[in-house]
């Protein structure tokens, strides 16, 4: 009975097993370099999957994404640094700061729809970067530099790492989870509605503005909390580096090659993405031409495959559509 | 009179106040009032551009009215997000079909459903989806993308999603429109129905022989104003609603005695 549940249903299971081959492999003879490479893959998940929430389920291009992740990087390295908040509590309020902050914008840029909506996200990102660039504070351009103490609560770098590494697969999985529980929930059907055709779903009573602002505002939080376990890791944090719109793009990149509004695609494509990131950058032909080819598998995908791989085993074989969401 | 006895014996469910709306020099609706009561179809027809999709916006608050009130069960309404307008119990219906294309009409029928005046959870609005789609003759289209429907099943599923809101006043916006004689004829049964469950309905339709046949009153629009208001017969019979259809009343005189 347990084993026909699993075929019935296997998406929660697929993502658990993810979640367990992350949290696992490194483990097994201490590889450091798997862990980097997976922590890393772990990030473009988390961006691409909350990303999805807002593209693949209310269909809405957020170009500028990066910004939560920017953000939440800001908050927690800030908090870390000048008032000596512990990682956790500095990053979970960097997440719900964060959030916030997306729900006051989403009010005002949710009116837009289309290409409109889209350059407003860009703009978001830009002046965010522009305000933090010019914050003292925050150390304006030259950002703010963690000294090597930070990591003594945590027992030092090396076992840090260690648990920033778990904490951003624990970020994972419930951004996996999140984006599971709203495909499967009455918000979510609102939010696919939005998507279709925002115009008949506002008639058939489906609370429009509201519902586009929670999504972002959901969207922000598990992103913001990833850009503060990040920035930590990297123990400085400066502008160009947080609000870095390059990532923004690969974020959706990842989302359509995946699939966008299904659970599974932005996992999947966030993974492939970032292997074949790695591998290019580590080729020596292609070293500089990383971007290029994410550019060309932009197009390629809208042109040819806009519903990405999952899109694309969906239509191959239609009884999949049903099982593997 | 008959039109007054109706109108003392029923209690209006939908009142419009002079509303009117202005599209730059048009005055698409210019001071528009009749009331629709408890249970009745009110018909409402009009020469193309008379303003009755536009009247159907400024009811249902998807366009904001210049001037004028709309009353619904005793609350104004006036100028409220369509998402309110119809968790009060007032479901609309397109002109032009608006399926949530890629959405199986099951879940086209869940939005409606759990969106509409019940609130209602996913689960119990999969069942109210499952009813109303048996009611309208989409049974065995449930797992379709609703973009696959034939223009016939596409208004079905128009009608089928406002229904699951349960609403108490339905507007439908030309549901007949495009649809061949058998399926006009099944759908003017499917109206008859909603009638006899205690849905009133106020209805724009073109298609003469279905609205004089399906209407208690009807109300006749011409360049955003009421020209004549009443049951069937008497506005058939008036000049003023023959010229406007027609041309000159006497020429449209004689081409019936002709016929």
């Amino acid at each position: 009975m347990r084993a026909a549940e699993v075929v019935r249903r296997p998406t929660p299971w697929l993502i658990a097993a993810a979640v367990l081959a992350f949290a696992l492999l490194p483990l097994q003879g201490n590889d450091v370099g798997l862990r980097e490479d997976l922590l890393l893959a772990a990030v473009y998940i988390i961006l691409a999957t909350n990303l999805n929430l807002m593209i693949g389920y209310a269909g809405y291009v957020n170009f500028g994404n990066i910004v939560f992740f920017g953000l939440g990087g800001y908050v927690c390295v800030w908090l870390v640094n000048a008032h000596a908040w512990p990682l956790f509590a500095a990053a979970l309020l960097a997440g719900a700061v964060v959030s916030v902050l997306a729900l006051c914008f989403g009010f005002g840029i949710l009116r837009l729809r289309g290409a409109y909506f889209a350059l407003a996200t860009i703009g978001v990102n830009e002046g965010v970067k522009a305000f933090v660039a010019n914050f003292s504070p925050w150390g304006g351009s030259t950002g703010i530099y963690l000294s090597i103490t930070a990591y003594q609560p945590l027992g030092g770098p090396a076992s840090a790492l260690w648990t920033i590494y778990f904490l951003l697969v624990a970020v994972m999985a419930l951004s996996l989870a999140l984006s599971y529980a709203v495909k499967n929930s009455k918000f979510g059907l609102g939010l696919r509605a939005i998507g279709q055709n925002e115009d008949a779903a506002l008639v058939l009573g489906v609370p429009t503005r509201r519902y586009k602002a929670m999504a972002y505002s959901a969207s922000a939080f598990l992103p913001a909390m990833a850009g503060a376990l990040f920035f930590f890791k990297s123990a400085f944090i400066q502008p160009d580096d947080a609000y870095d719109l390059v990532l923004s793009t690969e974020a959706i990149v990842a989302v359509m090659l995946g699939g966008q509004g299904t659970i599974v695609g932005p996992l999947l494509g966030a993974f492939l993405y970032e292997e074949l990131r790695g591998t290019l950058l580590t080729t020596k032909a292609f070293s500089n031409f990383q971007l290029v080819i994410a550019g060309l598998l932009l197009l390629v995908i809208v042109q040819f495959v806009p519903g990405g791989l999952m899109g694309w085993v969906h239509r191959r074989w239609p009884r999949t559509k049903r099982i593997l969401e | 009179m008959a039109a007054n006895e109706t109108d003392s014996r029923v209690t209006a469910l939908l009142e419009l106040h002079e509303i009117g709306k202005r599209f730059g020099g048009v005055e698409a609706v210019a001071g528009l009032t009749f009331t629709v009561g408890e249970g009745e179809i009110v018909g409402l027809i009009g020469p193309n551009g008379a303003g009755k999709s536009t009247a159907f916006d400024l009811i249902n608050g998807v366009r904001l009215p210049d001037r004028g009130r709309v009353v619904f069960r005793g609350e104004d309404i006036t100028g409220m997000m369509p998402c309110d307008v119809v968790r009060r119990g007032l479901a609309r219906t397109h002109q032009i079909v608006q399926p949530l294309a890629t959405m199986s009409v099951l879940e086209n029928c869940m939005v409606g459903a759990c969106f509409g005046r019940e609130d209602l959870s996913l689960q119990a609005g999969e069942t109210v989806a499952r009813e109303v789609a048996d009611l309208v003759g989409l049974r065995d289209r449930l797992a379709e993308p609703a973009s696959q429907l034939t223009i016939a099943g596409k208004k079905r599923l128009e009608l089928a999603r406002a229904l699951c809101a349960r609403p108490s006043l339905l507007l439908l916006d030309e549901v007949l429109a495009g649809l061949n004689p058998t399926e006009v004829q099944r759908m003017i049964e499917v109206v008859r129905t909603l009638r006899d469950c205690g849905i009133s309905i106020l209805m724009i339709e073109h298609l003469m022989q279905a609205i004089m046949g399906l209407s208690d009153r009807i109300v006749v629009l011409s360049s955003g104003r009421k020209l004549a208001e009443g049951p069937r017969a008497v506005v058939a019979a008036n000049p003023a609603v023959i010229e406007a259809y027609l041309g000159d009343a006497s020429l449209a005189g004689v081409a019936h005695r002709r016929a």
